[in-house]
């Protein structure tokens, strides 16, 4: 008999990005636990992924901003899976108007934390913990958002460019314990950070497709969809004499 | 936080009227209360999949509440056949989870891409009227939005009254957030379907008061293009769900469906194409290639949506859109399908899809469309005469105590609309009750007078 497939934990499990990850994985019959700040909505998703998919899927709640908890809240999904917790997703992700951070130090703040220091405080332990037992994966979805500073949102940007640097960091690391580290730099996908705001977008369901993708064979950055890497490779040659004369 | 709006120009599924509204699309449930008390808006009206006809869910200048993303199935009790899901969950995702499990959906409109907030807002009804009722029927409470920013839990028992106006109260009294409804339990995905052919509309009528009460389903296409002897000429198609002991050995598995091709109607028809003479064809072959089998076995896609095999097949009817014409008549007006069906062939003005279908007795909901007699369904494409010839029809459909069903319908006028819909009052006084400011609104709800316009336009 085949051993049942590891379990996968979703961090910031409510966005339509993390809703369509979970979704593929319960599909292939993986249980999943399902954490995020607004505790009713992870519980709706896992109600749901239970009763369409027939898998087990747990609700916890997990506060990027809340420090302190993290520690409980790693252990918590360590005992609840034991060895078959296979690897961790995060797809938290905060972005306010950029107006609101340049002005608001709260906002700025908020935007640092949810984007970088508590995804940094909460991988660290699970990476520890996977680093201990030599097997697991991290994937985690930054944004292309952190390849170049930009005047329309790059306070985003510089919170996910340190995430970008943390997760080679930790690819390093983790490589020399058979761990692997996914950067998930997303483009343009249709969710509430685009609604409206860009006039094409790619479904959450094609981007959660390429990034089960992605960390089933191991890549290391990839861009969704796929054709991000090569703006992004313009974006980032223009001089910057010349950049910083552009309105983007 | 704002939530994101998107503004676009959005229609219904006859493709008329075109209106530009702003679209919200909430994630989160909590959203949907900041969106609607979002006063940067002039109302607002909650939206499905879009397949309603004409304007119901459109609000030219306002507010549109997308549920495309609230749609988590949040209970199912296996014994009882009980499910409860957000309102945004389609019928197409409660067959994929729950029809390999042995249970149907209870009422199904002739296209399956709806969700269950339109299925209670337009109290849907399908091929098992005569027998189940409409959803209506099915819907055992639900959880709404107030414009207040209070949730209310309705049922037949609790705000019983809000609960009958919001059965077929087009979105007007709150928004619904989730729903608790029955399935139906079937041993299989297929209908055993007799077909019988009838020369003229007697025949078909005399066919349905005969023995519609043998079939769980039924419904009758007619060829709107017979005139004389022939007018009202069938194909009366009447099924029930295949026991799985009833299944040939083939079917080993009896709720697997065949991945069939669907083929799409990829541009928009030149409007050349549509017109008497190519309907006529369609008409006539249709009939000609119908048998009067007996014991057929088909698969529930294929009894249920025939059209929806086509993808996007509303665009057959061309640029300019169509309005798809629904009217009951109570079963003494047998006269009244008579004039409509001769006003029709008369014109010349032909359809592709003209159904026929008797209704059982109507329920609570204010404003639910159904009540017992026939009801006719044609389509129109849409050009300047129409508005005039649908006129017409709406003058024959009164003088015989018809009603016009809200979800198909474009063009109705306000006076029109209140003499078809008696209990229109009540419903106005439960929707003043709760929804003072009319927070909610549609361009239907404008077009008929069940909203006030806006002061500025």
């Amino acid at each position: 008999m085949t051993p049942p497939p590891h379990s996968v934990v979703i961090l910031g499990a409510t966005s339509a990005i993390a809703r369509a990850i979970a979704t593929r994985y319960a599909k292939q019959g993986h249980a999943l636990i399902i954490a995020a700040r607004d505790a009713d909505e992870a519980g709706y998703i896992a109600a749901d992924l239970r009763i369409r998919h027939a898998v087990e899927a747990t609700a916890l709640a997990w506060d990027a901003e809340d420090f302190d908890s993290h520690a409980a809240f790693v252990e918590a999904c360590v005992n609840a899976l034991g060895d078959n917790l296979g690897g961790v997703v995060l797809c938290s992700g905060y972005m306010d108007d950029q107006e609101h951070p340049q002005s608001d130090p709260q906002s700025a703040r908020r935007t640092f934390d949810v984007n970088l220091t508590g995804p940094v405080s909460t991988l660290n332990l699970f990476a520890n913990h996977f680093e201990e037992r030599g097997a697991g994966f991290i994937a985690a979805i930054s944004s292309v958002a952190g390849d170049r500073g930009r005047q329309s949102n790059y306070i985003y940007g510089a919170a996910k460019a340190g995430l970008s640097a943390y997760l080679e960091g930790l690819r390093n690391r983790l490589y020399h314990a058979a761990v692997h580290v996914v950067t998930i730099k997303p483009g343009f996908v249709d969710t509430k950070m685009t609604w409206g705001e860009v006039p094409f977008a790619a479904s959450p369901g094609d981007a959660a497709r390429a990034i089960l993708n992605a960390i089933e064979k191991k890549k290391n950055v990839v861009y969704v969809p796929w054709f991000w890497r090569y703006i992004m490779l313009i974006i980032r040659h223009i001089p910057e004499w010349q950049f910083k004369r552009m309105r983007m | 936080m704002t939530e994101p709006v998107n503004t676009q120009i959005l229609s219904g599924w006859g493709r008329f009227p075109r209106q530009e509204c702003h679209v919200y699309r909430p994630e989160k449930r909590l959203s949907v209360g900041r969106i609607l008390g979002d006063t940067s808006q002039p109302d607002y009206i909650a939206r499905g999949l879009g397949r309603s006809y004409g304007d119901p869910a459109l609000n030219e200048g306002g507010g549109v509440i997308s549920f495309q993303r609230l749609d988590r199935i949040l209970e199912f009790d296996e014994e009882t056949g009980i499910v409860c899901c957000e309102a945004g969950v389609t019928f197409p995702d409660l067959l994929e989870t729950f029809l390999p499990r042995g249970f149907f959906i209870p009422v199904m409109p002739g296209t399956k891409f709806i969700t269950i907030g339109g299925a209670i807002a337009n109290d849907v009804h399908g091929k098992n009227h005569h027998t189940d009722g409409s959803f209506g029927h099915a819907l055992i409470s639900f959880e709404m939005l107030l414009a207040s920013g209070e949730i209310a839990a309705c049922s037949r028992e609790e705000n019983a009254d809000l609960f009958w106006a919001t059965v077929g109260g087009i979105g007007l009294t709150g928004i619904v957030l989730t729903a608790r409804f029955r399935l139906q339990r079937v041993e299989s995905a297929y209908i055993v379907v007799d077909y019988q052919k009838t020369k003229d509309l007697d025949g078909v009528l005399s066919a349905i008061n005969e023995d519609d009460e043998k079939y769980q389903y039924s419904v009758a296409w007619i060829d709107c293009l017979a005139r004389g002897k022939k007018l009202g000429r069938a194909v009366l198609m009447r099924g029930n769900h295949a026991s799985a002991n009833s299944l040939p050995s083939s079917h080993a598995d009896p709720f697997a469906m065949k991945d069939k091709f669907k083929p799409t109607v990829p541009f928009d028809l030149p409007r050349v194409l549509i017109n008497p003479l190519s309907m006529g064809a369609f008409n006539k072959l249709f009939y000609a290639l119908s048998s009067g089998k007996e014991g057929k076995l088909v698969d529930c896609d294929s009894y249920f949506f025939p059209l929806d095999a086509i993808q996007d097949w509303n665009r057959g009817y061309g640029k300019r859109g169509f309005v798809q014409y629904q009217v009951t008549v109570p079963l003494t007006e047998r006269q009244g399908l008579v004039e409509l069906l001769e006003s029709v062939s008369n014109s010349g003005r032909a359809s592709f899809l003209a159904v026929l279908k008797k209704f059982g007795p109507g329920n609570d909901g204010l404003l639910s469309h159904p009540f017992e007699g026939y009801t006719l369904t044609m389509d129109f494409a849409v050009n300047d005469t129409l508005p005039e010839f649908l006129r017409g029809l709406d003058a024959i459909t009164l003088n015989h105590g018809g009603r016009l069903y809200l979800a198909k319908d474009a063009v109705m006028t306000p006076e029109t609309f209140n003499a078809m819909y008696p209990r229109r009052g009540e419903f106005l006084a439960i929707k003043n009750r709760v929804d003072p400011e009319n927070r909610l609104s549609s361009s239907l709800a404008r077009r008929v007078g069940l909203a006030p316009s806006r002061p500025n336009s």
